[in-house]
Parts: C-alpha cells; structure tokens; sequence
C-alpha cells in the first residue's frame, strides 16, 4: 500500500443520514474554483449544498454506485463501478448501478466525449471509495473496541483479523456517517489489485441479451404522443407554408404542427406530425405537403467542396498553429523532398439507434428522457433556449444505442421539449434512418496539404496544411481568426522533438453544413493525414516504415509500443507475397499502434489478413472492454475507409440508408489481436484513441503490396 | 383499422391496428415488447429481427395482417428459464464473450444466430457469414459474434 496524501480531499463531503440510516459519499464541487470544507449532512443543508451521492450503502449492505457519464457501449456502466468496488471492497456482483441525471454542479462535466470518463475521474473516485473503506473500518473497529490497525475490509464486510470477528457494511453505515472523513486514504497499488485490471464481465450483458435494457426509444410514459418531424433537407432553409389535409385523415394523428430546433448559431426547420402512435405519425408525413424557403444561404455540392478546399490550399497561408525552425528552407536544402494532398469525406455517425428523445413539459416544468452523451449539457442548453431556471429541468440518461459524438448535440432534445410544450403532452420524437443519416451534424470533410524533405534517412522538414470545417466555429459569436488547435490532434509529441522545421496551419472553410465530433474527432482524419506521409517520407528516405518511426519516437515509451508491434505482428518475419503496413496515433492520451497484414486473393482483389492493435492508455481498468473498444474501433474506421460517405447535391445530402450509406458487415471484419502496455502512466481515453491508426495501416499496408497509394477516401477494396 | 389474434411468445394477444402496420410496431408500442429494436425501417439492418414459425423475418417489413396464426417469438421470449438465471445457449454464449457494447442491434442478432443453429447446429465460418450478413453492428462486434456463434453451438452439442 501506498500512502496518497488526499489532494482533493477538501472537495469531498460526507452525506450522513441521508435516508435517516445510511452511509452515502459523494463529493462537492464548489463553483469558482472555492474549495468545500468537510461538512456533515446537516451542515450541507443548512448551506442549501445539494450533494450528488456518488456511493450509497444501506443498513442492509446493499451499495448503490452512480454512473455520472452515459452508457453508449463503451463500458462507462462497467468502469465507473469497477473503479469504485476496488477500492470500496465489494463484490462487482452485488452492487446496484443508477444513472445520474444531468447536473453538472454535482458531477462536474458529465459531457460523454473526447473518451474522458475514467481518464478525468478515476483519481477523485479511488480516493472516494477508499475514503468510504477507511470509515466504514474506524466504525467497526470502534465497536469491536479494538485498534482500527486491526482491522481490514473485504467483500462488503470489516473483519477484526486477529479474531476473525466480522461485521458487514450494513451493520456499521449509521456508525460511519457519524465520523468525519480522514484527511488522507491508502491507495493500493496496481499489483495489489483485486477487481481492477481484471477483465470482469460487465453488468450490463445480460440485460442486452434478453430485451431488458431500456433505450431511448423504450421509454413510455402514460399519455404519450409519437412525432416524427419532415425537417428542411437543406439544414438551414425555413418552412414556406404546407398543407396537412391529407395528413389529418389519417386514424391517430392528431397533430401537424411547424418546429424549429437550435442547431449552432441557427436554425433546423421542419413539420412535426404527432400521433398516438408511431406508424400513424409516419403514415401521415409521407402525405404531409411542405413547401421550403431556400433563400439566403448556399446550396453546396461534394464537387463544390472539394474544389474550394483545394483551391484554399493552393491559395491561402491559413491561421499558424505550430512552427519550429524555418520549414522553406529546409525544405530546399533537404535531400529529397515529396509533396501529397489527401482527402478524407463527410461522415454520418449513423449509431444504430436512430436519435430520439422523450420530453414532458407541464407547468414550467420539463423533464427529458433519452440516449442522451451530456445530460448536463441539455440541462443548460435547455434552460436558455425553454427559457427555465434549470432546477427545473431533469435530464434522464437512458441506455444509448451508440452515441459517437453526434448525441452529444441538444438539437433533438430542443426539438421534443418544443412539442411536448406546444401539444400539452409527452411526446417521444424518433428520428427515421433517413433523417439520422441525412440531417448531420457530419464529420467534416477535410483536405490535406503535406510537404516535406529527407537528408541523411531522417525527417529534415515537415509540414501540413488543412482545409475543412472547424467545428468550434458553428457556435454564435466564435471567433474565426483565431486558431483553435485541431490540426495537429492525432500527431505523436515525440515527432515534434525530432523534427527540426516543420510547420502546421489551417484554413477553416466556412459553410452551411453542419459538422460535430465523429468518434476521435480530428484524429480519425488527421492521423491517415500524418501517417500515411510519415509512410511515404520513410519510402524517401529508403527505410522500413516501423525502424523509420522508431528513429524518430525517441521517447521510452514509444519504443516499448513499436517493439511490442514488431514482435506481436511478425513485422519481422513477413513474406514476399504480404503487405505489412503500420500507423501510430495519440488521440485523447493515448497512443495506438496497429499493424494491418493484406494479400491478394486467388481472384487478385485485396483482403485483410489481419490487424494488430497495441494499445498503451496508461493506467486502465478493464483490459477486456479496452479490446473491444479497440476492435470496434478498427471496425468503424474499416467503414469510413472502405465502405460509406456522405455526399451533396444541391445543399441535401445524398445518401439515406443503409442501401447507400453502407455499413462494415460480418463479411467484412477481420481478425484482430489487440495488446495492452502495462506502465505507470496516468490514464488516458478507450473509446476512441483506436480508431485513427487503422486506416493508415491499411492503405500503408496496400501500397506495401501493390506499390498503390491511396490518397483519398473512401476506397474500394474491391478495385485497388 | 382492424383486429388482430396473434400469439407472440406463446401468448395470445388481440391487438388492434391498420393491416399494413409493421408488425414490429404493434410490438413495441401495443404489447410493450421493446426488445425488438427499429434501425432502418426496409430491413437492411436487421436489428427488428424476430421468428415467424422458427424462421427469422424482419419485422419492419411485415405487415401485421400477413402474420395469421405462425407463432411469433421475440428476443423476450427465448430465455429457457430466466427467472432462475438460465438463459437460452446462444444467449449465454453472448455473455461469456461479452458480445454486447452499446447493445441495441443484439437482440436482432441473436435472433439471426438462434435461427441458424436451428437448421445447422454446427456451421462454419462462411455459414455464420452468410447467415448473419444482414444484421449490422455499429459497434463491430462481429469477431465476438463469430465466437459466440461457435461456443453455442458447441454447447448445444453437448
């Protein structure tokens, strides 16, 4: 054990008699950065403090730990708990898990995003629980009479050792909550773990295997009206006029109504057509006439979009973000020099479960329900735009069926408060595949301009220039000249050590399109960027592609992730009629290596033999979640290499469905081996830090093979 | 509108609804089964998959008047035992994978897999291909998906 002196301590709180005979924990984060002093529960409410409970245990020994982040696949349901029973001593099998609504003066940011929740929240939850453990001891310890230093926890109990005398935590939370938490907890060290680290299976399994885990879309309220909307397909066009008499004469609908919603700095319009049901809500906006207004803004095509991020790269220097060295003159004196322009597309996030949201508002109250990634979010955004203080708004976190940053958006949650408001009712609004696919937000389509030289086998100069979207300036009043820092995400630091000129900037291309996070955001489009250059600059420079990178990544760290690829892929050992290709990311501190193996089949196409992960996130709690993050990681950037995208026409988006927005299948998933480092680094991001590398790794790998290389987005594997 | 005896999950329900609804919203939202998921609405992902009589159909392509009297059988009714903690075979292999991540095409998965085992206890890897190809998993669960399919039918072997 190790002794943590308790840094936040003073932010933790003690909630006692809480339901008159419970030990509950949480801790209170004071706004302006003011720190809390330790208080009793009585002192809280006299303070008017309201307390979030972050760990609850009743006289019965039942222990209820709250999830303050969404459950959108990712294992937050898992983590979060499994973080907290280590250090609580308690079974994972015998704990209840609740969902926080949203409020993030309880939580503290509860926005599920930029794979921040074990990484911005394990050191504060290790110090709860241990803080919990230790009162719950002192409380045995009393009543045993005897020194707390005799006495130790374990699995929901505090056993007197020399004695063997035990008593369960129930027996003892009246005791504890009537002491003052201590000012520093041991912490046990990482060998000595017995829950963390350990590939537990996650409690919510079960429930989605049998139809119990409720979704979104599962929530029911008594009274409650289904509204789908026929929103303006040109994102910021505005309802002209329509005309609802067909619609009406369908049995159950029962209202056509017009509906905007907030989306950044303007406005999504549409009609909604609400029923008592869902089929009769569809039925009746298939004959619902609506004419739009299209004025005032630019109906832009792919063609068109393209030809102006392209002709930015050509034309403008762009906003400087990151400089060393002088990048020209390097440039000119260095030994080789090679120029690329890639394209990455416009995504849809396309999560399975179409958006959908569930408000009730009555009597200047409004509460929501849905597969929401910030529930703390809407609570603010809400309060605005309903114009409620926000005691007033309750924010319910429902399993989501995947979120990839597009439910982190508060448009659909806008929009169903809106109609719950005007038809006096609850209303779930469900979003069609249509709408999910062709209404955005979408990844912003990205142009890429690198340059650079080689002397001696080693990087003389480097440089990027970008061209797209920028997310931060959709929102009212962003400021547009000032660079915000996205055009080096997913590039290694060591690089940066390494590299004596190099030069990155960025021109933001300013368009009606709405754009929003797509899972690890900048990086899934940076890193093909920087990875697939560093391929070609090693090709220059007449090295392998894995020794090229390993001269450059000096760091300790680095070396370890690059020998283990070598040695888990066989880099080594590969064979004449195998292409091997390799790309290294760091997206939200973590760094992924990943090794893609192809060859030709009989009928000359390409497949994929396999692909290698190496995942090094630092500290880590569920080795088995961080796989299957890891392969659903590859899976989903297999599909924007390989599979789908979003085109315009005429300022609409083009593809619908899943007919032509096509999805990675069975068919289509290869092998995979993912490996974890083991090391002492702070915690870094699961979700998502594995997905930039894959498609690098894969087109490094084809042109291994066939001496092709791609350099846009998406491909064919059929027709390299 | 018109009136419907349909027997889902071995219970006999009549509901009321116009002939051409999809079955699965007479699921969803008059029997309150909502295990049974929407994801596309013209049956390209598989996730409202349910059994018409042992044979997997997309239920947001079947009217709810072409139905008649086949047995219908939902995600919520396959469990051999559940309240004393059994689970259906293939159901238990997605546990002890830990198949699901968000979990919502799951249900319409194992639908598509209890089907084939049904016909073909023991299928290779290109018949849990073929027979799974039209459920999508945004999460890419396919690789677990293989194993589970795999470990099901072994212990249903047994």
């Amino acid at each position: 054990m190790e002794t943590q002196k308790n840094i936040s301590r003073r932010n933790f709180i003690k909630l006692s008699g809480m339901t008159g005979a419970a030990l509950t924990l949480g801790f209170y984060l004071p706004a302006s950065g003011k720190d809390a002093e330790v208080m009793t529960m009585e002192e809280a409410n006299s303070l008017g403090i309201d307390m979030n409970a972050w760990i609850s245990i009743d006289t019965t020994g039942k222990v209820t730990i709250t999830n303050h982040r969404s459950e959108m696949g990712q294992g937050s349901w898992q983590s979060v708990p499994q973080i907290i029973a280590e250090e609580l001593e308690v079974d994972m099998n015998k704990i209840n898990i609740i969902f926080a609504q949203g409020n993030n003066a309880k939580y503290g940011s509860q926005i599920t995003g930029g794979s921040s929740t074990v990484r911005g929240t394990y050191k504060k939850l290790l110090n709860l629980s241990a803080t919990a453990r230790e009162m719950l001891i002192e409380a045995a310890s009393k009543k045993f009479g005897v020194p707390k230093a005799e006495c130790h926890a374990e699995d929901g109990q505090v056993i007197h050792t020399p004695s063997g005398k035990k008593l369960h935590y129930g027996e003892l939370v009246k005791d504890a909550s009537a002491l003052t938490p201590p000012k520093s907890v041991k912490l046990k060290l990482p060998a000595e773990y017995k829950i963390l680290r350990k590939p537990l299976p996650r409690q919510d399994t079960p429930l989605k295997t049998n139809g119990t885990a409720i979704f979104g879309m599962d929530k029911k309220l008594p009274g409650m009206l289904y509204a789908v909307v026929e929103r303006n397909p040109r994102f910021q066009g505005k309802v002209k006029s329509f005309d609802d008499t067909e619609t009406k004469k369908i049995p159950g609908v029962k209202h056509v109504i017009p509906v905007k919603m907030s989306v950044f700095a303007t406005f999504r319009e549409g009609v909604a057509v609400v029923a008592d049901n869902l089929w009769a809500a569809m039925q009746g906006r298939k004959v619902l006439k609506v004419e739009w207004d299209d004025t005032g803004f630019e109906h832009l095509s792919t063609t068109q979009l393209y030809t102006r991020m392209k002709d930015d790269l050509k034309t403008k220097e762009g906003l400087s973000f990151r400089t060393k060295g002088n990048f020209n003159a390097a440039v000119e004196k260095a030994e080789k020099k090679i120029e690329a322009v890639y394209e990455t597309p416009y995504e849809s996030h396309s999560c399975m479960e179409p958006l959908n949201c569930t408000a009730h508002y009555q009597e200047d109250k409004l509460e929501i329900w849905g597969p929401i990634q910030g529930p703390d979010w809407v609570q603010d955004f809400l309060s605005q735009l309903m114009d409620l203080p926000k005691e007033k708004i309750i924010v319910n976190m429902t399993f989501l069926g995947g979120g990839l940053g597009r439910k982190a958006f508060m448009d659909y949650p806008h929009e169903a408060a809106v109609l719950s408001k005007e038809v006096k009712a609850p209303v779930q609004v469900v979003w069609t595949r249509e709408d999910d696919t062709t209404q955005g937000p979408f990844r912003p389509g990205m142009v890429y301009h690198c340059s650079g030289g080689v002397s001696g086998g080693r990087i003389a100069a480097f440089q990027t220039k970008v061209a797209g979207q920028d997310m931060d300036h959709q929102w009212p009043g962003a400021q547009k000249d000032a660079y915000l820092g996205s055009t080096t995400e997913g590039f290694l630091e060591p690089y940066f050590d390494g590299i004596s000129h190099y030069s990155f900037s960025d021109i933001p291309l300013d368009v009606p399109i709405p754009v929003m996070w797509w899972r690890s955001v900048y990086a899934s489009t940076n890193g093909f960027a920087f990875e697939s250059f560093i391929d070609e600059l090693s090709v220059e420079a007449g090295k392998d592609p894995l020794d090229f990178r390993r001269q450059h990544l000096g760091e300790e760290r680095y070396q370890i992730l690059i020998d283990k690829l070598e040695e888990v892929s066989g880099w080594k050992s590969r064979k004449k009629n195998e292409g091997y290709g390799v790309a290294i990311t760091e997206c939200f501190s973590s760094i992924v290596g990943e090794v893609v193996k192809v060859s030709k089949k009989t009928d000359g196409k390409i497949k994929i033999d396999k692909v290698w992960a190496v995942m090094d996130c630092g500290w880590y709690v569920n080795p088995d979640i961080i796989r299957a993050q890891v392969e659903g990681s590859i899976i989903m950037a297999l599909g924007a290499a390989t599979k789908h995208a979003t085109h315009f026409q005429d300022g609409k988006a083009v593809e619908k469905n899943f007919d032509t927005y096509k999805m990675p299948r069975i068919t289509d998933s290869p092998e995979m081996e993912v490996h974890i480092i083991d090391n002492d680094e702070k915690a870094g991001g699961v979700g998502e830090p594995g997905l930039p590398p894959f498609t690098p790794a894969l087109t490094n790998a084809i042109f291994d093979l066939t001496g092709k290389r791609i350099r846009v987005l998406p491909f064919n594997l059929e027709e390299v | 509108m018109a009136s419907f005896t349909i027997n889902v999950n071995n219970q006999v329900s009549t509901v009321t609804a116009e002939p051409d609804t999809p079955l699965l919203w007479v699921l969803r939202d008059e029997l309150d089964l909502t295990g049974t998921k929407f994801g596309c609405g013209i049956a390209l992902c598989g996730t409202c998959t349910v059994h018409l009589d042992g044979n997997p159909v997309r239920s947001c392509i079947t009217p709810i008047s072409s139905v008649g009297n086949k047995k219908i059988t939902t995600i919520e009714g396959i469990a051999s035992d559940e309240a004393n903690g059994k689970f259906h075979a293939v159901q238990q292999a997605w546990i002890d994978e830990n198949v699901p991540q968000c979990g919502f095409c799951q249900g319409g998965q194992i639908m598509s897999a209890i089907a084939l085992l049904d016909k073909n206890p023991n299928p290779s890897d290109s018949d849990i291909d073929t027979a799974m190809e039209g459920n999508i998993c945004r999460c890419g669960t396919y690789e677990r998906i293989r194993k589970a399919i795999k470990r099901a039918a072994k212990a249903e072997t047994k």
